[in-house]
């Protein structure tokens, strides 16, 4: 058995593998089909200030080699988190980590000073990247100045890891990664789901309740792929590599372009016991390429 | 209930129609329990252009033959791919996932269950069920033509069974909410899945009668355990999953103009 510990910052996972906030519920919704403590580290539903009914239904549309949504950070809000989830999922054997998201900067440091007084959550991953919902979310990740002010804010705020979801729909998304890592990120997550869309030729209307949503699934995964080798070029923190994560191989090409974890989101849906067979084929993996410790792959691409 | 993903292995396939089949599924081990109502998330191998799994109703459980029934549409690639399954293939499922319908206290209830289209086939499962447990279930079937009734001697084993067909090629000319039946007698419970006009319309007549009627939505799934948040249904409790809190909802819970 291969070392597969890995850190984010000051969090030391117990093996690479994480799910993608917004694919694997808060975990119960997968106890029936895995041991969930031998997942590395599991990012919840995105969490707001105040509760948000989401967008209208029809929020899904399949496509070639992937999925469009358009959720819009459905959930109860911060408080009924920790009033009534957090004591159910604070006994998981790994790492709970809350994806905060907002429609300003200052419903970001409040959402973020309420989970840092979680004793068992180590960490937060500031969502600045959601396509799907109309004021903040992306809009804060898509400027240099705009995702600097956040992460500044809530980096004061907020004294345990602090990890950045960075979204795909950008110009140059190693100058976004420089901006939110000197503002004190402590990690950075790519990639959040790409801006895209689908129709219904015959009656001529949107799929999608909101006409746009958000791509993911294996049709991202070559994006996701480049976008980690670039940041993690670009910066010196540890990436966090998503994207189109289907099995074992594809986590070993995003840790070789550099991620020093990886998270899973669609393909939860098609596999529910995949996270536990990602982890496991990465030691495999190891074993087989005669490397001691999953550190030794990151970033360990040959050009 | 606990889900499980299973392989199951193909007993038959068997074309019921042009556009039906139905898949007779077992396994070397007992199956686990499944209520009705509940689906199956069955995977699509061999479809390029199929991603996700696609959520499908079971249609009966035959607890001799531990045998599993779906009964499938052909509505577009993945449905066409999985109709193509021939014996001895293995499908993969994720099941039970969902609720399922309320039974009453007393067994003397008059019961209906209302059907149209594919969506009769949780109502073969409700009635097996039903029967079971000592009702003496009444079905109302609706399709466009004679050809399209589908397991007719199926659901006859269960219950009474009353069919609309559009073209009057079977039972009465019309629509479910056509039928004499509705007019002649009065029932305590209605339970009904199909298009959604339908269902809308036979919640309508119950609501007038005050009759307790509970719907199965299709609402479109990707994850079928409630973590996606993409199924939902508007509530009167706001927007909750089809395929966790659902499939099957009392329509007082629902916001539809009835």
């Amino acid at each position: 058995m291969a070392d597969l510990r890995t850190n984010i910052g000051n969090l030391e996972l117990k093996n690479p593998v994480m799910t993608a906030s917004g694919t694997f519920g808060y975990g119960e919704e997968f106890e029936d089909f895995i041991d969930i403590s031998q997942i590395g580290g599991i990012i919840v539903k995105g969490t707001t200030l105040n509760h948000r009914e989401g967008n209208p239904y029809p929020r899904m549309a399949e496509t070639p080699s992937g999925m469009l949504n358009a959720v819009g950070l459905q959930n109860k809000g911060v408080d009924y988190f920790v009033e009534n989830i957090y004591p159910e999922i604070s006994k998981i054997d790994t790492r709970m980590i809350v994806n905060v998201s907002g429609a300003c900067v200052e419903d970001y440091v409040a959402t973020a000073e309420k989970i840092a007084l979680l004793e068992h959550i180590p960490a937060i991953e500031l969502n600045i990247s959601c396509p799907n919902v109309k004021e903040g979310g992306m809009a804060f990740g898509t400027s240099c100045q705009s995702a600097a002010k956040v992460v500044k804010a809530v980096r004061e705020a907020y004294p345990k890891t602090l990890i950045v979801k960075l979204s795909p729909n950008v110009t140059d998304i190693a100058e976004i990664a420089k901006a939110v890592e000197s503002e004190g990120a402590d990690s950075i997550s790519l990639i959040n789901t790409i801006l895209g869309m689908a129709i219904n030729a015959e009656k001529r209307i949107p799929v999608l309740s909101t006409v746009t949503g958000g791509l993911s699934g294996p049709c991202v995964k070559p994006i996701a792929l480049r976008m980690v080798w670039q940041v993690y070029h670009a910066v010196k923190v540890p990436v966090i590599g998503l994207g189109g994560i289907m099995n074992a191989t594809d986590a070993i090409e995003f840790m070789l372009a550099g991620a020093s974890a990886i998270q899973i989101g669609t393909a939860n849906f098609i596999d529910p016991a995949i996270t536990v067979k990602v982890a496991n084929g990465i030691n495999e993996y190891l074993e087989r390429q005669g490397c001691k410790s999953v550190k030794e792959i990151i970033g360990a691409l040959r050009v | 209930m606990k889900k499980y993903i299973l392989d199951l292995i193909v007993s038959t396939n068997e074309k019921l129609h042009n556009n039906y089949i139905l898949l007779k599924l077992t396994s070397s081990q007992k199956l686990p329990e499944m209520l009705p109502g509940q689906f199956a998330e069955v995977r699509v191998d061999k479809s390029p252009s199929t991603f996700l799994r696609r959520p499908i109703s079971i249609n009966y459980i035959d607890k001799q033959k531990n045998e599993l029934w779906l009964l499938v549409q052909k509505v577009g690639d993945g449905t066409r791919a999985l109709a193509n399954v021939q014996p001895g293939e293995i499908v993969n499922i994720v099941a039970p996932l969902g609720n399922t319908f309320s039974t009453p206290q007393q067994t003397d209830k008059k019961l209906l269950l209302v059907g149209g289209g594919v969506g009769t086939a949780p109502m073969l499962f409700l009635g097996s069920h039903l029967k079971e447990m000592g009702f003496s279930p009444n079905f109302l079937l609706g399709a466009r033509s004679a050809n399209d009734v589908l397991q007719l001697d199926d659901f006859r084993r269960f219950g009474n069974v009353y069919i609309t067909t559009e073209d009057g090629s079977l039972g009465e000319k019309g629509y479910v909410t056509q039928h004499s039946v509705l007019e002649n007698e009065t029932f305590d419970c209605i339970y009904t899945c199909g298009p959604k006009p339908m269902m809308v319309a036979v919640a309508a007549y119950a609501k007038k009668r005050n009759i307790l009627c509970e719907v199965s939505l299709e609402n479109m799934m990707a994850c079928g355990v409630g973590a996606c948040l993409c199924c939902v249904e508007k509530t009167t409790e706001g927007h909750v999953c089809v395929c966790k809190d659902g499939p099957v909802f009392n329509i007082e819970k629902l916001t539809w103009q009835i």
